[in-house]
């Protein structure tokens, strides 16, 4: 699961209100290296719910680097053009994977296992 | 220094050689456990010198005898190494010292082997008397005379005709009396092959009678034929189409076929030539049998044991180079139902015990999807998988339309067909069954496991979605409208989703969808038993909207490359195993009514591709 999946992903159990963003337990974590591609990152910072994706950074770049991530709380305008900027956040949202781990709902507390990079939604996990 | 001295006076060749025996002892002790010392001793491990690469064991021991008294050669079947033991030490030694590095010819490769040569310590003989025959299996040797058996062969009529005759993968086949299809491993019952038996098969149907070998006249024969390297893999003979006794008789060549009980014995048995191999009871309904695809069997050294069983005793098998084989397989159709003894692996039993289709409203519809969607497909995903590479060109167009970093969700995007064919948008996918997104996992696609009806996307935040071949699975038309709404609830404003379903057409507009197959009459009738969805006939129109598809396993590929004799269980997901898929297909219109049921949202455009009914549906 890349950082970017992750900020699209939300919690399903009913009753929530906003399920989002799911905490995520990183166990593992792979680094993949993906071409960079400009257009396709400035078109899609604001497609992003920001700070959940530096949240998440921060939880899994503990996990992988030992210290947090150093994108920006904020995004300061004219950042399409801020190369060096685009490349730290093509690299926090496709280049780090979480291998395993759980996502867990922040209002219900439900986990969703993550196995080889695959999370697992399913609320009724007993026909899985 | 003086050790570097000491090497440089190696030559090229001596320091090669040294460096491939070493290899060789490396490997046999990491992959074998195989401990070679470097004292001498009386025995040798022979590694390349094995019939698992094709050297037999006359080949070998020419070689092994010119240095002296051979004791014991042990060669384990499938293994690319022997043991030998010499009377004496000394012969032990002059063998490793000249052997080393020696070609020997091979049956399997073009070129020879090399021998590498290293002590061992002690040859471990195991000494396994020759399997049982499985339970109801008899060979009649001699069946036919040498005569007899020319003018069968001179028979069959390969060439002139090509109606019966197809000419599969592995193997030449010719149908009598009726064509066995392999699509779905059984034959059409009610299309009897016009001519029947051919006379020529007379004489010796006859014989097989009075000598009590069968007991009723078989009505189908099937011809094959083998050249060496070819095979058929592992089966059983579908329950519900043939009658227990079945017959095969082999002209041309002897053969090693491989029969395996379902725990996981494996028996190869001699099948000599014209010889009548006759299966019945538990070996016909139980064992799967099957030839292995080589160009030479393991058999025994022994010229007495030219039939039944090849033990396991690993001091006296050799190799044989197999010959072009023809066999004649008799069997006789099954009218009604297989009511033997081995229900878990009968057709007709399974399909009455645990598929007795229900009908859509005696079962809540959760129970029904769970049953015949998510279940089949967990069952299934491997070969159904490998069956879906090809994308259909109008989704592919939807994708390369979007722009550049659009986000888009496949909702039941199964094995990930779609997910990597536009690379410049960022796609997730995400499907009911855990082993299909499993296979998107490994082809390092972004997927995770959900409910169509319950998507944990972030509402009002994608650019696009697709729904290709998915909302046909729901049982009611509110679930198949929940499906829909779930999708338009991901789309961000002026959002696009793109849905395709089945549809019952598959004839449109004059033009049949690739789906029908030309000729094929449906037989897609309720069941006699109790109310039931019906069974759709593969490849005819639809009779029904709402019915049960089946889901043909087949054996894959991976069961050609298996073990001599290997005693490793594969999960027991038998080839030939029927799985009933529910669908609801649509009808002309109904799927723009579904989408106009959903609020903010209007149809863009909506056609008929290749038996779908397909919308683009926009979000206002």
């Amino acid at each position: 699961m890349k950082l970017l999946t992750h900020n699209m992903l939300r919690s399903h159990v009913s009753g929530v209100t906003r399920g989002f963003p799911l905490i995520i337990r990183a166990d593992e974590v792979k680094l993949n290296s993906v071409d960079f591609n400009r257009e396709f990152v400035a078109r899609m910072i604001p497609k992003l719910e920001w700070e959940a994706l530096v949240q998440s950074a921060e939880s899994v770049s503990i996990t992988y680097l030992g210290h947090g991530s150093d994108l920006p709380r904020e995004l300061a305008s004219g950042y399409e053009n801020d190369e060096e900027f685009l490349k730290k956040v093509h690299h926090v949202l496709l280049e780090v994977e979480v291998m395993e781990g759980a996502l867990q709902c922040p209002e219900s507390g439900t986990e969703f296992p993550i196995n080889r990079g695959i999370p697992n939604m399913l609320i009724n996990e007993e026909e899985s | 220094m003086l050790e570097c001295n000491a090497r440089t006076k190696l030559s090229k060749e001596q320091k090669k050689q040294m460096k491939k025996e070493a290899k060789a002892k490396n490997i046999l002790l990491r992959h074998e456990g195989i401990e070679t010392v470097s004292r001498p001793t009386k025995s040798l491990v022979v590694a390349n010198g094995g019939l698992g690469n094709g050297v037999s064991r006359e080949h070998l021991l020419d070689v092994l005898k010119t240095h002296g008294l051979v004791e014991s050669l042990i060669m384990p079947p499938n293994k690319p190494y022997s043991f030998v033991t010499y009377a004496s030490p000394e012969a032990a030694v002059s063998a490793y010292s000249s052997l080393s590095g020696q070609e020997v010819p091979s049956m399997d490769e073009e070129q020879k082997v090399s021998l590498y040569l290293s002590f061992v310590d002690k040859v471990e003989v195991k000494e396994t008397p020759p399997p049982a025959l499985p339970p109801g299996l008899r060979i009649a040797e001699n069946i036919v005379s040498p005569e007899e058996e020319l003018v069968l062969l001179d028979s069959i009529q390969w060439e002139t005709d090509n109606s019966n005759q197809k000419s599969l993968k592995h193997r030449r086949v010719k149908h009598y009396g009726y064509e066995f299809r392999y699509d779905n491993n059984n034959v059409d019952k009610d299309q009897p092959l016009p001519g029947g038996l051919p006379k020529f098969c007379n004489v010796l149907l006859d014989r097989c009678v009075a000598q009590g070998l069968i007991q009723n006249m078989p009505d189908q024969l099937t011809v094959n034929q083998y050249e060496p390297g070819q095979g058929i893999p592992p089966h059983i003979d579908t329950h519900s189409a043939f009658e227990d006794e079945i017959i095969s008789l082999s002209l041309g060549s002897e053969i090693v076929m491989d029969f395996r009980h379902p725990d996981g014995t494996c028996v190869p048995v001699m099948v000599p030539q014209r010889s009548l191999l006759v299966m019945s009871g538990e070996s016909r309904y139980l064992w799967t049998h099957g030839i292995t695809p080589r160009k030479f069997d393991v058999i025994q050294v022994s010229e007495g044991q030219s039939v039944g069983t090849v033990s396991g005793n690993t001091d006296e098998l050799t190799l044989s180079k197999r010959g072009t084989r023809t066999s004649f397989t008799f069997r006789k159709i099954r009218h009604g139902s297989c009511k033997c003894a081995f229900p878990s692996v009968c057709d007709s039993q399974q399909a009455l015990e645990k598929k007795s289709p229900p009908q859509v409203k005696d079962l809540e519809p959760e129970s029904l999807e769970m049953e015949y969607v998510h279940k089949v497909y967990e069952d299934i995903a491997g070969h159904f998988s490998s069956t879906r590479h090809t994308p259909w060109p109008k989704v592919v167009d939807f994708l390369m339309g979007l722009s550049v970093g659009s986000l888009v969700a496949d909702v039941g995007c199964g094995n990930g067909k779609y997910i990597g064919i536009n690379k410049s948008l960022y796609m997730i996918g995400c499907d009911r069954s855990k082993n299909l997104v499993d296979i998107c996992g490994e082809r390092k696609f972004e997927a995770c496991v959900c409910d169509a009806l319950s998507v944990p996307f972030r509402r009002g935040s994608f650019d696009a979605c697709i729904s290709i071949a998915v909302i046909h699975h729901f049982a009611t038309e509110e679930r198949r409208l929940a499906a829909v709404q779930e999708l338009v609830h991901l789309l961000k404003s002026g959002g696009k989703a793109l849905i395709y379903v089945w549809a019952m057409e598959q004839e449109y507009k004059k033009s049949k969808s690739k789906y029908l197959k030309d000729g094929k009459l449906s037989n897609e009738t309720p069941q006699e038993s109790a109310p039931s969805l019906p069974i759709h006939t593969n490849r005819t129109a639809f009779d029904s909207q709402d019915l049960l598809v089946p889901w043909h396993l087949k054996e894959n590929n991976q069961g050609r490359n298996n073990e001599f004799c290997s005693a490793k269980r594969e999960k027991q997901l038998l080839p030939g195993s029927v799985y009933h898929r529910y669908y609801h297909v649509f009808r002309e219109g109904e799927l723009e009514a579904l989408c106009g049921r959903v609020t903010g949202v209007t149809v863009r455009h909506s056609y008929h591709d290749q038996g779908n009914w397909c919308v683009i549906v926009e979000k206002l």
